[in-house]
């Protein structure tokens, strides 16, 4: 599905955020990216749909190798992978239904998007993920009147209705509450089993990735350094990404899934 | 308990210049250059004893206002300058649109926001009134020469407060709009668009107001509209019909002042 071969992103300061990254995600594999601060998770993401430029690397999405696409065509790439964000980035000043509809602009000619006059088969397409994720009664309110995991389902849906293969999901609970963080990457990894889609999910919560991701890999300072099974995290691994820490309580988490939630990173 | 006192730290806050010399001598300079500044301003107080009697004189002869006698005048001049007022806010506004696109520097390549940022320096360079001086040379009296002072002006105020509000917009959901697959335009119109709207039809507002005070003053040197039915006035010696066209001046600002406000609350 995805595949990242020698990538490389050095930013214009210097630093180099991706050193020579080799990656594969077969089709609808739900992997975390865990790792610091830092360590290249943003950048690694961008980089896939070139919101982010990478130095140097090959990425193929499918068959299509995406570093050498111009304008057009990496517009056309971009449609293939939804992203989620951080802090929802939903537009705030547009209705919640124009934020999903917006998914859907890289089908849709100019004019017919100025006029918000969408294809029906995309509202009701609309409709229905709005639905999926219980806001269908929400259409018409602007996007900033919503609590954030309201906000972070409306972004959801605006990355599924562009039909995707691949999610590109940055940090999604990182401004949620714990239990809203939880619902959110429930239904993340639920959509995906429905859909086969294949997701790399940024996190920094260690405890939610082993609860919800098959694989996981762990980046530090640009180079992966732990690719593997949410068991196999051990001290050791977490030591190694993270650095000196005590993580008992950390894993010991992992089989009581509905306690109370404490901070796994520090 | 404990019976010794901790020694009280004292606390000032650190001052804005750190050096002592340096801060006092800043001080005592600007109380001296002041000093020395009224000192040599020459007031002759028997001019200004005189001129204040004559001035009364001058104030009362704008008593009453004479709405009446050149009222054909007086509302020809001020229709004619809501057409400049409009037109050139217009006009202005639809000219600054791509001058402060290009001028935004995380839309554009370096070399259009270079381009655009000297062309908006350009016309914020000369005042409204400098500009109708040459475009009366150019086009003549009238109006025309006023609604082309205007608007370059407008593009310069307009122009740079669009190109500023776009670099300040929210990058993250320009951000993610980018990354459904939309073209530049589609971009435009769902991740920029609704971030500067608001501002930017206030800004308008504002702008219509201050067009329509310079197209007064714009009118004096030749660019038509009320402004050359308040120089006539006053050529004439009526100055009490001069002061009719003020008030309606002032009506007329105050009521787009207050619609400004109103609808910049409204558009929030």
């Amino acid at each position: 599905m995805l595949r990242l071969v020698d990538l490389v992103k050095q930013y214009k300061t210097g630093d180099k955020a991706l050193k020579s990254v080799n990656l594969e995600v077969p089709n609808g594999q739900v992997m975390a990216l865990i790792g610091p601060s830092g360590a290249g998770k943003s950048t690694l993401i961008r980089c896939v749909n070139r919101l982010v430029e990478p130095t140097s690397g090959k990425i193929y999405l499918g068959d299509m190798e995406l570093t050498s696409l111009r304008q057009g065509a990496l517009r056309r790439a971009r449609r293939r992978m939804g992203m989620i964000f951080q802090e929802y980035a939903l537009v705030e000043r547009l209705s919640v239904m124009e934020n999903v509809l917006s998914g859907r602009l890289g089908y849709v000619p100019f004019w017919r998007s100025y006029f918000r006059k969408f294809p029906q088969s995309d509202v009701d397409e609309a409709f229905r993920l709005l639905a999926r994720v219980g806001l269908d009664h929400m259409v018409d309110k602007r996007a900033d009147e919503l609590s954030g995991g309201q906000r972070q389902r409306v972004g959801i849906c605006r990355a599924l209705i562009q039909n995707p293969e691949l999610l590109l999901v940055d940090e999604p609970t990182a401004s949620l509450d714990p239990k809203t963080s939880r619902q959110i990457m429930r239904l993340v990894c639920e959509l995906c089993k429905e859909r086969g889609l294949a997701a790399i999910i940024n996190i920094h919560d260690v405890l939610l990735a082993q609860m919800f991701a098959e694989r996981i890999v762990g980046l530090q300072l640009g180079e992966i350094v732990y690719d593997g099974p949410p068991d196999g995290l051990t001290p050791d691994v977490l030591t190694q990404i993270y650095g000196e820490e005590d993580w008992e309580a950390t894993i010991a988490k992992v089989e009581d899934e509905d306690e109370e939630e404490t901070d796994a990173v520090p | 308990m404990n019976t010794v006192t901790p020694a009280h730290r004292t606390w000032k806050k650190p001052p804005f210049i750190q050096s002592p010399l340096l801060r006092w001598s800043l001080v005592v300079g600007a109380a001296v250059y002041l000093a020395v500044v009224f000192g040599t301003m020459d007031v002759n107080w028997g001019r200004v004893a005189d001129g204040i009697p004559r001035g009364q004189r001058f104030l009362a002869s704008f008593f009453p206002p004479d709405f009446v006698s050149r009222a054909g005048d007086i509302f020809d001049g001020i229709l004619e300058s809501l057409w400049i007022t409009i037109i050139s806010t217009v006009a202005g506004i639809a000219l600054s649109i791509p001058v402060g696109l290009g001028a935004a520097r995380n839309l554009s390549p370096r070399p259009v926001y270079l381009f655009s940022r000297a062309v908006l320096a350009i016309s914020r360079t000369f005042p409204e009134i400098i500009i109708a001086l040459f475009a009366v040379k150019l086009f003549g009296f009238g109006p025309f020469a006023g609604f082309i002072a205007l608007s370059i002006g407008t593009v310069g105020f307009y122009g740079k407060l669009l190109a500023e509000d776009i670099e300040d917009m929210d990058p993250s959901q320009a951000e993610a709009v980018k990354a459904t697959g939309a073209s530049w335009f589609q971009w435009l119109n769902y991740a920029v668009q609704p971030q500067v709207m608001p501002r930017m039809i206030g800004l308008g507002m504002y702008r219509l107001d201050i067009n329509f005070r310079e197209s007064a003053v714009v009118g004096i040197v030749g660019g038509g509209g009320i402004g050359a039915t308040l120089l006539t006035s006053f050529d004439r010696y009526e100055f009490d019909s001069a002061a009719a066209i003020l008030l309606v001046i002032i009506i007329i600002v105050m009521a787009v002042e207050y619609s400004s406000s109103y609808i910049r609350r409204w558009v929030q």
